[in-house]
């Protein structure tokens, strides 16, 4: 959970950002446009220093939703273990956010997976690869859209019999 | 002919070559998962998979008889497990160990292979979630016998072997629907089992 002053803090720099809280943890939603800023207003002035985890749901097919993906960012307080979740959401067709490894080098690998997965580009990011899956991989299966036993990828493998071997 | 001394025993050059390669498996262990707990558990003291001669697991496939797949294999595991067994040197076996590397278990997603045996020729599956070690070994003792009934000394058994056709494809409209692929090999092609694999097919050639 996020300190009262934290919050209070952000409040006042960020009034668009709609703040909430759900069973102790604190979240903010912020438009695409300032997360950068509010990432990095979280980092080196209020202190939450510490990338938890960079994420990203997918919201086709749910009910009365606005957006396609929501990408959370969770910070942490390298000190006091204070948290906050930052929520901001993006759309088709080519959903795109800047990136935040000018802040944290440990975002890198955290917004390939993002990438890998679900398709976000993040802009200005040194390496954008896959990170799990082949490089020769299509798309990002872990969209709603995307079939769960896939497109025909596990079979796709060339088959090894014992006249080669 | 005259009659032989007690001490001298006759048999065949293949029969004695069998004793010998179904003795002394070296497993290559594979183990992805947690079958892979369990194939500890079998080469452990309590089980002792060195009562049959294959407690040396070398993790080199230049060194081994026996590849042991024990967990799930992804796609993108796939090649790395094809060129392992193609470095390991005739004769070789190859049990599948456990639902996972079998048929997939329950992982029916888009990157787990349904099985390996699609991709990799396989001698003996064990089934089990996960198997217990008892079952490996009997497994071990199955293959023993298979080794022990068709090797021969020249290994010619090896080259004749012929992998059944299971290359499947999946229609991409109905990821559910698994069909034979194409015929891999020219016998196969007045199979009234579209390809799959028939009873007079899996005994020994």
């Amino acid at each position: 959970m996020a300190s009262p002053e934290t919050l209070q803090k952000l409040k006042e720099r960020f009034p668009e950002a709609e703040i909430s809280e759900f069973r102790g943890q604190h979240r903010a939603v912020v438009p695409a446009g300032i997360v950068h800023d509010v990432l990095k207003f979280l980092k080196e002035d209020v202190g939450l220093a510490l990338i938890i985890d960079i994420t990203c749901v997918d919201y086709l097919y749910y009910p009365n939703a606005k957006d396609r993906f929501g990408v959370v960012y969770i910070v942490g307080h390298p000190e006091t273990a204070e948290r906050m979740i930052i929520k901001t959401f993006v759309n088709d067709p080519a959903p795109t956010l800047p990136t935040v490894t000018d802040l944290w080098e440990g975002a890198n690998w955290l917004e390939r997976e993002v990438w890998d997965m679900f398709g976000i580009r993040f802009e200005g990011h040194p390496d954008l690869r896959r990170i799990l899956l082949p490089e020769d991989f299509e798309d990002h299966p872990l969209r709603k859209d995307y079939p769960l036993q896939g497109r025909g990828e596990r079979h796709n493998i060339p088959v090894v019999t014992r006249d080669l071997g | 002919m005259t009659d032989l001394p007690d001490n001298v025993v006759i048999t065949k050059l293949d029969a004695l070559v069998n004793w010998c390669r179904k003795n002394s498996l070296w497993p290559m262990p594979f183990a992805t998962a947690c079958c892979g707990i369990e194939l500890m558990a079998t080469g452990a003291s309590r089980h002792d998979i060195a009562r049959f001669g294959a407690e040396v697991f070398r993790f080199s496939p230049r060194q081994c008889d026996l590849m042991i797949v024990a967990g799930r294999v992804v796609m993108k595991m796939m090649p790395v497990l094809q060129r392992i067994w193609l470095q390991m040197h005739e004769p070789k076996w190859c049990i599948s160990m456990g639902a996972c590397a079998s048929t997939g278990g329950v992982f029916d997603t888009y990157a787990v292979v349904q099985g390996i045996d699609r991709f990799i020729p396989v001698d003996v599956y064990v089934p089990g979630c996960p198997p217990r070690p008892e079952q490996l070994l009997q497994a071990i003792i199955d293959l023993q016998e298979k080794i022990q009934r068709e090797g021969t000394a020249s290994g010619r058994e090896a080259s004749r072997r012929r992998q059944p056709p299971r290359a499947l494809v999946e229609d991409p409209r109905n990821p559910r629907l698994v069909v034979a692929g194409p015929p891999l090999f020219a016998s196969s092609e007045n199979d009234p089992a579209g390809g799959r694999m028939s009873d007079s097919e899996t005994s020994a050639t």
